[in-house]
């Protein structure tokens, strides 16, 4: 008998198993054609392909690197590429205590991306201060730029990052593509102080 | 003969009188007080003719309780030579909490001033260089004095159960 055993019976590779399809928007569709929202298209492109920015200052990003790893593998929600430049990014996510040195370097990084651009506050200290309720600690992320999902926990576990960033999907996803020239936007912004 | 805090303290009875007082001896390590406009000469004694030419740390401590001297620098040298350690302070009122730089004796107490500066605000008297070193520059008060709360006071959102404010 030979030590080492092989699969004798190897499942056939079925192309549908592997290739996971965004369900298609809802419009009308024919023989050779489909017609659907400009929307709804770009929302549908926009969403699977989010480029997500790590802004990780402690353990919160340490659960970020398992969740980009294999076992939880972020990329299977079309965000294959990390990108580190701000000029590049979708989706800025911003884990862990930021100190109110750090707050303009954040808001700088902020302003650096373009439009359309997202933002995920990961865990306790980025959402509300957390634990650090002190001189020198942001008493949360919101103060200084917008934020879109928040994610609870100290720190949340991969599961909890995934979810929030389905969160941000949903946004993307639905958002109108003239939302960014909205007033109610641009009040939002100024708010903020940012043009 | 070998250094040790009894000589030390006599001899900074002989030099300064009754102007160093508070001797103490706490872990092996003489503690000493003097007025804070002699800081410089005593510091400037130590180092001379006792050798101590090494400034290990230097910081601020608050006693709010403590009227006309609330604020307290405190000194930790070192002798390298005979390895012995000895700590000095001086406190100042918070009102006008002027204290002579060290910096012309020791190059280190550059930063450990700035840093006492920034945190319990002590103005450091001929200072080349006295600004906030740690925390943000716009900051107008000084956190580590007792009369400034550890919680951001302003915030409502928080369960203050969580945060010893119940």
């Amino acid at each position: 008998m030979r030590p080492v055993r092989f699969n004798i019976h190897p499942k056939e590779a079925e192309i549908a198993d592997a290739i996971s399809m965004a369900p298609a928007p809802d419009g009308i569709g024919g023989d050779g054609f489909f017609a659907t929202q400009l929307s709804s298209v770009v929302g549908l492109a926009r969403k699977n392909s989010l480029w997500p920015l790590p802004f990780a200052t402690s353990c919160c990003g340490i659960e970020f690197m398992a969740t980009m790893a294999s076992h939880y593998d972020l990329s299977r929600f079309g965000s294959e590429r990390v990108g580190f430049s701000p000029r590049q990014c979708d989706l800025l996510m911003v884990m862990g205590t930021i100190a109110k040195k750090m707050a303009p370097v954040l808001r700088q990084v902020y302003l650096q991306m373009a439009e359309p651009r997202w933002v995920i506050a990961v865990g306790a200290c980025a959402s509300s201060g957390g634990i650090f309720d002190t001189y020198s600690v942001l008493q949360g992320i919101d103060q200084v730029i917008p934020v879109d999902v928040y994610v609870p926990g100290c720190p949340p576990r991969p599961e909890a990052i995934i979810d929030g960033f389905m969160k941000i999907q949903d946004l993307v996803g639905q958002e109108s593509i003239r939302r960014r020239n909205s007033d109610q936007y641009k009040d939002l912004l100024n708010s903020y102080g940012i043009q | 003969m070998a250094l040790n805090n009894e000589i030390i303290q006599s001899q900074l009875e002989a030099k300064f009188a009754e102007q160093v007082t508070s001797f103490s001896t706490d872990s092996g390590i003489l503690s000493f007080e003097s007025p804070a406009s002699l800081n410089l000469k005593v510091i400037q004694f130590l180092y001379d003719e006792l050798g101590f030419t090494f400034l290990t740390d230097l910081c601020g401590v608050n006693y709010p309780e403590n009227e006309g001297g609330e604020l307290v620098v405190v000194y930790h040298l070192h002798n390298f030579v005979e390895n012995i350690r000895c700590r000095y302070s001086v406190a100042v009122p918070v009102q006008q909490p002027d204290v002579f730089t060290a910096t012309k004796i020791f190059e280190a107490a550059n930063w450990m001033e700035r840093e006492t500066y920034d945190f319990f605000g002590i103005n450091f008297v001929g200072h080349p260089n006295l600004k906030r070193i740690l925390n943000v520059d716009e900051m107008d008060y000084f956190p580590m004095r007792k009369e400034f709360p550890l919680e951001d006071q302003t915030r409502i959102d928080k369960d203050d159960e969580m945060f010893g404010r119940g």
